[in-house]
C-alpha cells in the first residue's frame, strides 16, 4: 500500500516536472503551481520534531488545494498520521482532513474507510473529537448515500460513552446531523441494528457535564431542522432541563420546547399536582413566559423572543403576559392602566392629585394568590421592564408579533408600547414606535395614551421624531379632541425643530385623509373663521397655516361638506398650495371651480389600465416593426421614446417600466444612427473626424446599458441578458470604429482578442438564455465563433460588421415590478446666500440629508460626491450607520460631508451629488471555472463605476486663509 | 448534629435596626449593625450585651458585614465598634465603604449638634471604627480565616448594595440585606446564582405588596414635572440625600436632555455633593445604560442640573429643586416650600414616605392650611403630588429571588410580622421548604445535614463505567467499589472513630513473678526490635510503638505466665510479628 501510495506521489511530482517543459518548448505563458501533494509529502519527510511537523502543515493549509489533487494528499496524510506518535500533528491532521474533504468537487466516500479507521485505534480524546468533526464534514458531503451514514451514526453511537465531553459533544453533533430521517428503512443493512436516534439523544438529556446536554438539545434541534418530526416524550425531558444549572442548556431547552409546542400545539397535557390538562402549546407558553425571567440575561433574550412566534396560543394565557395582578398589603390594586382607562371612561380627565386615589380596594383572599407559579403571569411585564436592553427589544419585538395576530391583545399591550416610548436607550423607543406602527391598523388610540406619545414628538431625536410622525400617519384617533390635540403637538413640533417640516405636513395628509369627520367640526375653530366678522388673511408662507391647510384639504376629499366653511382666501391658498405642493394637496371638487377639478380629475379615474395598454401597444409597435426603412424605424422610435417619457411623468406608477424601455429603445436608435452614418462607405482613412459621432454613441450605449443594469430595482436575469447583449454589440460598434480610424494593425490584434474574450464569457455566463436569443446578433456571432477565432483582425471587424447590420432588434421582455433608483437631497437646498465660511487646511461639516428611492443595498453603492470649481471632484463613502429605512424601497441618507480647500479669493459653489456606485461583477452569477485556479483575464467581469442619480446642489462656500 | 443558629438583634419582624447573629458550623458572623429611626433612646442601637455579658465581643465574632450603607443597616457600627469594643474585620463593599461614614457623620451632627445628645460617638471614633473596614468586590471570595469566606453579590437598592454569602466547608447562608429585583435608572437588578445555601436570610418589606410597572410612575412623574414647567411654575422635590435623589435626578436629567428643556434644575448642596461625587466613581455598580454610555459621558455628570443657592428660590421663571431633608419637617426643603406655597402654579412632589406629624404627612393628606411656629398660619395652594419611588423587592421579586438562590430554608426579617406571615406561607406553599420568621432576641435553630466528601480510585471507578453501556437516568446502576472517607468527615458528623483493635494471648513458661516477667520481655523485644521504640511503663506493661504487651499470671498454673498483646489495625504487621516472637519464648535469663 505505502509503495504504491509513492510511486503515484513521485508520479505526479514527475508529471509537473514535465509540463514545465513543455511549455518551454512552445513558449506559450502559463502559471502553474508545482503539485502540492508532493510538495507536502518532502516537507512532512523532512520534519524532524513534532513541532515542525505541524509547521509545515500550518503552512500547507494556508493554500487551496485543487480538486484533482485532493485525494493524493489525503493519502499522504492519512500515511503521516499512522506513523506520527505527536497527538498535536495527529490532530492538525485529522482537521486538515475535513477541510480537504469538504473541497468542492472531491468526492470523499473514498477516505470514509481510511478515517474510521484510524478513528478505532485512537487513544488521545480531543484527535478523537477532532476525528468524529472530519466524519461529519464527510458525512455533510455525501446525503444522498445511506449505508454511509448509516455507518457514521454507528461509529457516533459507539463513541458516545467516551469519558471526555468534547468526544460525546462531537458525537452527538454526528447524530444531529446524519442521524436517519426514517427509522427502519433498512433493507440492505440488516447488519446494523436499526437506531431510533431520538432515544439515543435523548438519553444524553441527562448527561452529568453540562456542556453534553447542550450538544443533545442542539442535536435534537439540528433533527428537526432536517425535518425530522420530534417525539411529545422528549417534552417532559426539555421542561426538566428549564431547572438546569447552566445557562447554555436552559437556553437551548427553551428552543427545544419551543419547537415541540409548534409540532405537537393541540394536544393535551396534564398540569402537575391537579387533575386538569391544558393544551401544550399553552404549557409551553407558561414556562417560556417563566424563563423571561431567568436569572441569565441570555435566556430571557431567547425565551422573549421565542414568545412572538407562538401565535396558537390561546387568547386567555395570552392576555395573561400583561397582567400582573398588582396588590399592595394583600388588597388587590388597579394597575395605573387600569385607573386611567376607568378615568377616561367616567369623563373625569386625569388628576392624579388626590393623596391616596391609588389606594387599594378590595381584599384578596390569601390562598388564592400564586406569587411564583403563576405561568404566564406579567411576562411580558417583566420582560419589558428587563435591566438589559436586548432583553426589552427582544420583548418588543415579541408584543408585535403576538399583537398582529391578536387584534384584541393589541389594544391590550397598546398602554405597555406606549411605556416604552420613555425608555432611557433610544433604540427601544425607536423600536416599540416602529412596532406601534405595525399594529396600528388593529388599534384605536384613546385620548390620554395619544397624550403620552405626542409627548414623544419634543424628543431631540431625530429619528424618534420621524418615526412618530410614520405612526401617526397611520394611526387611528377616536376623537374630534384627539386630532386637535395632534395637530397642536405637531405644530409646537414644527416651531420646535423647523427642519421637520415636510415630516409633519406628510404626517397631516394622511391624518387629515383617515380622519374627515373628525376634522369637520375643527375646521372654522382651526382656520379661525367667524360667522360675521372677516378675519386676517394668514401668511401664505408659515409653515404652520401650511400645516393645518395640509390637514384640512386632506380631510375635505372625502368629506364634499367642508369646502363650504372655507373663506374666499382659502381656496386661493387652495390653488397655490396644489400647484406648489401637489403630493400633499390632493385634487378637490370645488364648487364653482369645475374646471380645475376636471383637469386634474384624469388622475383619479379608478383604473391605469388604458395608460398601460398604450405603454403595450407602443412598444409592441416598435418591436414589430422588422425590416422597415430605416428612416421609418428611427421615427417611430423617436416618437415612442418620446411617448414614453411623457407616460413616465404622467403616470408614476409606470414612470419605472417607461423609463426602462425608453433608454432600451434610445440604446438601439444609438445603434441605427450610428450604422446609418455614411462613412461605412467610404474608404477608411477619408473619414478620421467623422468617426466621432459613431464612436460617441457606442460610448454612450455602454452608459445607457449600465445604468439599465444597476440603476433599476426589479430587473430579472431575462433583462440582464438583454442589456448585456446590448452593450456586446456596443463594443463591436467600438472595434470596428477604432478599426477603421486606426491605422496599423496591431492594436487590433488585442482589441479582437478581448473581444472575442467578451463573446466567450457573455455564451458561458448566459448560456441558459441563449435559445431565446434567435436570430440576433450574439447568436450569429457564435455561429461564427470557430472562423473569427482563427482569422485576422481585419477580416474579424468585416464580419462583425455585416453581422451587425444584419442583426435583428431584440425585443425586451418588461419585468413584474421595475422602478428606478431615484435621490433627492433635501439637505442643503442650495439656497443659502450665505457662503460656508472656514479656514483653508481646516474642514468644514456639511450636513447632507436625501431621501433614496428604490435603491438596493444603498450602504454598499450610495456614494457622496462632491465638485469643487477647480473641477477636483472627491468622493465620499458614508457609513453604514447613516442609512435610515423608513419604509420598503425607501432609505434616507443622513450623513455629514467635509469640505476642506485651499484660500478662495472669493465664495463659489460646490456642487453636491449622490452617485450609484456597480461593479459589474455583482450580477454575474459566479461559475465554478472562475474559482478553479485559471486567472483569465476578465475586462468585463471587474468594470467598476459610478451612475450620478441625483440632481446636483449647489453650496456656496468659502475658504478663508488662515490668520497668523 | 451540627447546625445553623440565627439571632435577630434587630429586623425581626420588624423595620429598622437591621442586626442579625449567625453562628454557622462554629463561626460567628454579624449581619449588618443598623439604627432604628423611630427611638432616640436605648433601644435605637441592638442590644449587644446579648451576644456577650462579659468578656470581649472581638473573641466571641469572627466578622461582621455590612450590606450598604443605610443607617438602619450600619447606622450603629462606630458605638459597636469603638464604645461596646470590637476589633475584628467589618467587610463592606467599595462604595458602602466611601459613603458609609459621610452620613454617620451626618447624623452624628443632628443628634449631638442639633438634639445636643451627650455620650454619642464621635467624629474620631467614625474614622477610627472606618479603619477596621476590608472592603470586598462583587463576586470576590474573601477568605475571613481559614475556613469562613464570604462572597458579595449585587443587590440593587442603593449605591454598592451587597447581598453576602457566608460559607464555611459546605454549609452557607445568603443575606441579602435590602435589595430590588426591578432595575431602575441608575441601577440594575439583584442577581445571585444557584448557590443552593442552607438557609437565605431575606428581607420582607414588601412581603404582601406587587408593584405596578415602574414606567407608569416613571412617566407620571415626568408629566407632572413637565406641565408644571411648561405653565412657569416651580416644582420642589423633598428629598433625602442619596439613592432615590440620584434616582430622580438621572430621570429628570435624561428627560430634560431628550425633551430639549431649558428650565433650570437645582440640587441643593452640602452631602450630596460629596456622594455624586461617589456615584460619578462606582459607574461599575450601576446599570447596563450608565456603564456602556459612561465613555462618552458620565451620567452623573449632570449638564441641566446646578447646584442650588439660597437666593435662587426667589428667581422669576420656572425651575426644578431637589432639597433635603424628604419629609418637609426641617432645613432648606421646609424654607423653599414656605416661600412657594403661596402661588397655586408651584408644585411639590413628595418622592417618598412621610412620618405621622411631618409637614410632608400633613399636606399629604390633604392639609391645606399648615400652622407654622410662630403662630403663623401658611395656606398651601401649589399643588401636592406623592410619587413612590422605592427601591425594595416586591412579593414576586422576593420569590424570584428565593427561585434563583434555591435554599434549603428561608428565613425573614426586615419586615412586619402580619406580611411577613402570608409571605411565609407563599414560600412554604411554592417551594416546599421551611420558612422563618423569628422575632428580635428569639433564635432558630436549623440542623444541618453536612455532605461528607467520599473518594473511590480513578481507575477502579472508570473500570466499572467502562463496563456499563449507556447512562440511563431511570435505571439504577450497580458500581463495585471501596469509597474512602477523610478523618475530618468523622469530626464534621460528630462521631468518634471506632478503634479496631487485636489482642493475643501468648502463654510463657515462667515462675518468676510479672514484673519480672514483663521485665523480661521487655529486655528482650529491646534487643531484637533495635529500630523501634520500646517502653517499659511503671504500671508494669510495656509498649512496643502503640502495641501493648501486658504479663498476668495464669489463673490455674501459676508456673505460666500469660502474655496479653494488643495493637490497632494500623500496626497489624508489627503485631503479627512481635506475637510470633513472643510465641517463640523467651531467651533463657542470662543467670
Amino acid at each position: 500500500m505505502a509503495a504504491h501510495l509513492k510511486k503515484r506521489v513521485y508520479e505526479e511530482f514527475t508529471k509537473v516536472v514535465q509540463q514545465q517543459q513543455e511549455e518551454i518548448a512552445t513558449k506559450k505563458l502559463r502559471l502553474t503551481k508545482p503539485s502540492k501533494s508532493a510538495a507536502l509529502h518532502i516537507d512532512l519527510c523532512k520534519a524532524t520534531s513534532p513541532a515542525d511537523a505541524l509547521q509545515y502543515l500550518l503552512q500547507f493549509a494556508r493554500k487551496p488545494v485543487e480538486a484533482e489533487s485532493v485525494e493524493g494528499v489525503v493519502r499522504i496524510l492519512l500515511e503521516h498520521y499512522y506513523k506520527e506518535n505527536d497527538p498535536s500533528v495527529r490532530l492538525k491532521i485529522a482537521s486538515l482532513l475535513g477541510l480537504l474533504s469538504k473541497t468542492a468537487g472531491f468526492s470523499p466516500d473514498c477516505i470514509m474507510d481510511d478515517a474510521i479507521n484510524i478513528l478505532q485505534n485512537e487513544k488521545s480524546h480531543q484527535v478523537l473529537a477532532q476525528l468524529l468533526d472530519t466524519l461529519l464534514a464527510i458525512g455533510t458531503k455525501l446525503p444522498e448515500n445511506q449505508a454511509i451514514q448509516m455507518r457514521l451514526v454507528d461509529v457516533a453511537c459507539k463513541h458516545l460513552s467516551d469519558t471526555s465531553h468534547g468526544v460525546r459533544n462531537k458525537c452527538l453533533q454526528l447524530l444531529g446531523n446524519l442521524g436517519s430521517l426514517e427509522k427502519s428503512v433498512t433493507k440492505d443493512g440488516e447488519g446494523l441494528a436499526v437506531r431510533d436516534v431520538q432515544k439515543i439523544i435523548g438519553d444524553y438529556f441527562s448527561d452529568q457535564d453540562p456542556r453534553v446536554r447542550t450538544a443533545a438539545i442542539k442535536a435534537m434541534l439540528q433533527l428537526h431542522e432536517r425535518g425530522l418530526k420530534l417525539h411529545q416524550t422528549i417534552y417532559n425531558q426539555a421542561c426538566k432541563l428549564l431547572s438546569d444549572d447552566y445557562e447554555q442548556v436552559r437556553s437551548a431547552a427553551v428552543q427545544l420546547i419551543w419547537v415541540v409546542s409548534q409540532l405537537y400545539p393541540e394536544s393535551i397535557v396534564p398540569i402537575p399536582s391537579s387533575n386538569e390538562e391544558i393544551r401544550l402549546v399553552d404549557d409551553a407558553f407558561g414556562k417560556i413566559c417563566h424563563m423571561v425571567s431567568d436569572g441569565s440575561w441570555v435566556v430571557r433574550v431567547q425565551a422573549a423572543k421565542l414568545l412572538g412566534s407562538m401565535e396558537q396560543v390561546s387568547s386567555h394565557f395570552l392576555e395573561q403576559t400583561l397582567d400582573k395582578k398588582l396588590m399592595s398589603d394583600l388588597r388587590r390594586k388597579r394597575t395605573a392602566h387600569e385607573r386611567a382607562k376607568e378615568l377616561y371612561s367616567s369623563g373625569e380627565f386625569s388628576s392624579g392629585r388626590k393623596w391616596g386615589d391609588d389606594a387599594p380596594k378590595e381584599e384578596i383572599d390569601t390562598g388564592a394568590v400564586n406569587l411564583i407559579e403563576s405561568g404566564a403571569c406579567g411576562a411580558f411585564v417583566h420582560g419589558l421592564e428587563d435591566e438589559m436592553y436586548e432583553v426589552r427589544i427582544a420583548a418588543v419585538e415579541a408584543l408585535c408579533m403576538l399583537a398582529q395576530s391578536s387584534p384584541s391583545f393589541a389594544e391590550k399591550c397598546l398602554d405597555f408600547l406606549v411605556d416604552m416610548f420613555n425608555d432611557e436607550i433610544e433604540e427601544v423607543r425607536l423600536q416599540s414606535i416602529h412596532t406601534m406602527r405595525k399594529i396600528s391598523n388593529n388599534i384605536t388610540l384613546r385620548e390620554d395614551q395619544l397624550d403620552t406619545v405626542l409627548a414623544v414628538l419634543e424628543d431631540s431625536s431625530r429619528d424618534i421624531r420621524e418615526a412618530l410622525h410614520e405612526l401617526l400617519c397611520c394611526t387611528n384617533v377616536s376623537t374630534k379632541e384627539g386630532i386637535h390635540l395632534a395637530l397642536v403637538e405637531l405644530l409646537k413640533n414644527l416651531t420646535k425643530y423647523p427642519t421637520d417640516r415636510d415630516s409633519i405636513w406628510k404626517c397631516l395628509k394622511f391624518l387629515g385623509s383617515r380622519h374627515p369627520t373628525l376634522v369637520l367640526p375643527l375646521v372654522p375653530e382651526l382656520l379661525s373663521t367667524h360667522p360675521f366678522f372677516d378675519t386676517a388673511e394668514p401668511d401664505m408662507d408659515d409653515p404652520a397655516y401650511i400645516a393645518v391647510l395640509v390637514l384640512i384639504f386632506n380631510a375635505a376629499k372625502t368629506c364634499p361638506t367642508m369646502p363650504a366653511l372655507f373663506s374666499d382666501h382659502t381656496f386661493r391658498h387652495y390653488a397655490y398650495l396644489r400647484d406648489s405642493l401637489s403630493h400633499l394637496v390632493p385634487a378637490l371638487r370645488l364648487p364653482g371651480r369645475k374646471l380645475v377639478s376636471s383637469a386634474v380629475s384624469p388622475s383619479i379615474t379608478p383604473h391605469e389600465d388604458p395608460s398601460h395598454q398604450f405603454l403595450q401597444q407602443s412598444l409592441e409597435r416598435v418591436y414589430s416593426l422588422q425590416h422597415l426603412d430605416p428612416q421609418g424605424t428611427q421615427e417611430l422610435l423617436e416618437l415612442t421614446i418620446r411617448d414614453l417619457q411623457r407616460l413616465g411623468e404622467l403616470q408614476s406608477e409606470l414612470a419605472g417600466v417607461a423609463d426602462f424601455s425608453a433608454t432600451y429603445l434610445r440604446c438601439q436608435l444609438l445603434l441605427i444612427k450610428a450604422l446609418q452614418e455614411k462613412l461605412w462607405n467610404v474608404a477608411a482613412p477619408l473619414y478620421l473626424k467623422q468617426s466621432d459621432l459613431a464612436s460617441a454613441a457606442a460610448k454612450q450605449i455602454m452608459e445607457e446599458t449600465y445604468k439599465m443594469e444597476f440603476m433599476y430595482s426589479g430587473v430579472e436575469n431575462k433583462q440582464v441578458v438583454i442589456i448585456h447583449h446590448m452593450r456586446l454589440q456596443a463594443k463591436a460598434l467600438q472595434l470596428i470604429v477604432t478599426a477603421r480610424t486606426t491605422r496599423g494593425v496591431d492594436p487590433l490584434f488585442g482589441m479582437c482578442e478581448k473581444f472575442l474574450q467578451e463573446v466567450d464569457f457573455f455564451q458561458r455566463c448566459f448560456i441558459a438564455d441563449l435559445p431565446h436569443l434567435q436570430d440576433s446578433f450574439v447568436d450569429k456571432l457564435l455561429d461564427l465563433m470557430p472562423r473569427l477565432m482563427t482569422s485576422k483582425p481585419v477580416e474579424v471587424v468585416k464580419i462583425l460588421q455585416t453581422m451587425l447590420r444584419q442583426s435583428t432588434f431584440l425585443h425586451l421582455p418588461l419585468p413584474e415590478q421595475i422602478h428606478k433608483a431615484s435621490a433627492t437631497i433635501i439637505e442643503p437646498a442650495g439656497e443659502s446666500d450665505n457662503p460656508l465660511r472656514f479656514t483653508s487646511g481646516l474642514v468644514v461639516a456639511l450636513d447632507v440629508d436625501a431621501t433614496l428611492e428604490h435603491v438596493q443595498d444603498p450602504q454598499n453603492t450610495v456614494k457622496v460626491q462632491v465638485l469643487y470649481p477647480d473641477g477636483q471632484a472627491q468622493m465620499i463613502h458614508p457609513k453604514p450607520a447613516d442609512f435610515r429605512n423608513p419604509g420598503p424601497g425607501r432609505h434616507r441618507l443622513i450623513t455629514q460631508v467635509y469640505l476642506s480647500h485651499t484660500a478662495w479669493t472669493e465664495p463659489c459653489q460646490v456642487e453636491v451629488r449622490l452617485l450609484l456606485a456597480y461593479n459589474s461583477n455583482s450580477r454575474i452569477p459566479k461559475s465554478p471555472w472562475i474559482e478553479g485556479g485559471e486567472v483569465s483575464p476578465q475586462v468585463e467581469t471587474s468594470i467598476e463605476g459610478t451612475i450620478p442619480f441625483s440632481k446636483s446642489v449647489k453650496v456656496y462656500i468659502m475658504p478663508k486663509p488662515a490668520r497668523r | 448534629m451540627p447546625e445553623i443558629r440565627v439571632t435577630p438583634l434587630g429586623a425581626g419582624q420588624d423595620v429598622g435596626r437591621s442586626c442579625i447573629l449567625v453562628s454557622i458550623a462554629g463561626k460567628n458572623v454579624m449581619l449588618d449593625c443598623g439604627m432604628h429611626m423611630g427611638f432616640n433612646d436605648d433601644r435605637r442601637f441592638p442590644d449587644f450585651s446579648y451576644i456577650t455579658r462579659n468578656g470581649r465581643l472581638t473573641d466571641f465574632l469572627d466578622c461582621v458585614i455590612i450590606s450598604h450603607f443605610h443607617l438602619d443597616h450600619c447606622g450603629a457600627l462606630p458605638y459597636f465598634s469603638e464604645m461596646v469594643g470590637y476589633d475584628g474585620p467589618i467587610y463592606m463593599t467599595h462604595p458602602t465603604q466611601a459613603i458609609c461614614p459621610i452620613l454617620l457623620e451626618d447624623y452624628r451632627k443632628i443628634a449631638v449638634d442639633k438634639k445636643g445628645e451627650a455620650n454619642f460617638f464621635t467624629s474620631q471614633m467614625i474614622k477610627d471604627c472606618m479603619k477596621k473596614v476590608v472592603a470586598v468586590h462583587l463576586h470576590q471570595t474573601v477568605q475571613v480565616d481559614d475556613e469562613l469566606e464570604i462572597k458579595a453579590y449585587y443587590a440593587g437598592h442603593v449605591l454598592g448594595a451587597a447581598m453576602f454569602q457566608i460559607k464555611v466547608g459546605s454549609e452557607s447562608v445568603v443575606y441579602t440585606g435590602d435589595y430590588n429585583m426591578t432595575p431602575d435608572r441608575h441601577l440594575g437588578a439583584a442577581w445571585i446564582d444557584k448557590c443552593r445555601p442552607n438557609l437565605l436570610i431575606t428581607e420582607s418589606t414588601y412581603a404582601t405588596t406587587i408593584r405596578d410597572s415602574k414606567r407608569c410612575r416613571e412617566r407620571d412623574f415626568l408629566k407632572k414635572v413637565h406641565e408644571a414647567v411648561e405653565r412657569g411654575g416651580k416644582v420642589l422635590i423633598p428629598v433625602f440625600a442619596l439613592g432615590r435623589a440620584q434616582e430622580l435626578c438621572i430621570l429628570l436629567e435624561t428627560f430634560w436632555e431628550r425633551m430639549n428643556l431649558k428650565a433650570p434644575i437645582y440640587f441643593s448642596t452640602g452631602l450630596t455633593e460629596k456622594a455624586n461625587h461617589y456615584y460619578k466613581l462606582f459607574i461599575t455598580w450601576t446599570n447596563q445604560k450608565i456603564r456602556k454610555t459612561f465613555v462618552q459621558r458620565n451620567m452623573f455628570e449632570f449638564k441641566h442640573i446646578k447646584a442650588f443657592d439660597r437666593a435662587f428660590a426667589d428667581n422669576p421663571g420656572p425651575m426644578v429643586v431637589f432639597a433635603t431633608p424628604g419629609m418637609l419637617h426641617a432645613g432648606q426643603s421646609l424654607q423653599i416650600f414656605r416661600k412657594w406655597a403661596g402661588n397655586e402654579k408651584n408644585m411639590v412632589i413628595m418622592p417618598g414616605y412621610c412620618v405621622q406629624g411631618t409637614v410632608g404627612h400633613k399636606i399629604l393628606s390633604g392639609q391645606r392650611k399648615l400652622e407654622m411656629e410662630g403662630r403663623q398660619v401658611l395656606e398651601v395652594k401649589m399643588q401636592v403630588e406623592y410619587m413612590s419611588f422605592s427601591a425594595h423587592a416586591d412579593a414576586k421579586g422576593i420569590m424570584q429571588l428565593v427561585g434563583q438562590a434555591e435554599p434549603e430554608s428561608v428565613l425573614l426579617v426586615h419586615g412586619e410580622a402580619k406580611k411577613m406571615e402570608f409571605l411565609k406561607q407563599k414560600i412554604e406553599q411554592e417551594f416546599r421548604v421551611n420558612c422563618y420568621m423569628p422575632a428580635n432576641g428569639e433564635t432558630v435553630t436549623l440542623p444541618t445535614s453536612p455532605s461528607i466528601p467520599v473518594g473511590i480510585s480513578l481507575g477502579l471507578l472508570k473500570r466499572e463505567m467502562a463496563q456499563g453501556l449507556l447512562p440511563d437516568a431511570k435505571k439504577p446502576r450497580l458500581l463495585h467499589g471501596t469509597l474512602i472517607m477523610k478523618d475530618s468527615a468523622l469530626k464534621e458528623l460528630g462521631l468518634v472513630e471506632h478503634q479496631l483493635r487485636f489482642t493475643c494471648r501468648v502463654h510463657l513458661h515462667d515462675p518468676r513473678k510479672e514484673q519480672e516477667t514483663a521485665m523480661r520481655v521487655y529486655s528482650h523485644l529491646k534487643s531484637m526490635l533495635k529500630d523501634h521504640c520500646v517502653q517499659h511503663l511503671p504500671d508494669g506493661s510495656v509498649t512496643v510503638e502503640s502495641i501493648l504487651i501486658q504479663a498476668a499470671a495464669h489463673s490455674e498454673d501459676p508456673g505460666t505466665k500469660v502474655l496479653l498483646v494488643s495493637w490497632t489495625y494500623q500496626d497489624e504487621e508489627l503485631g503479627s510479628y512481635l506475637t510470633s516472637l513472643l510465641k517463640k519464648g523467651l531467651p533463657q535469663a542470662p543467670s
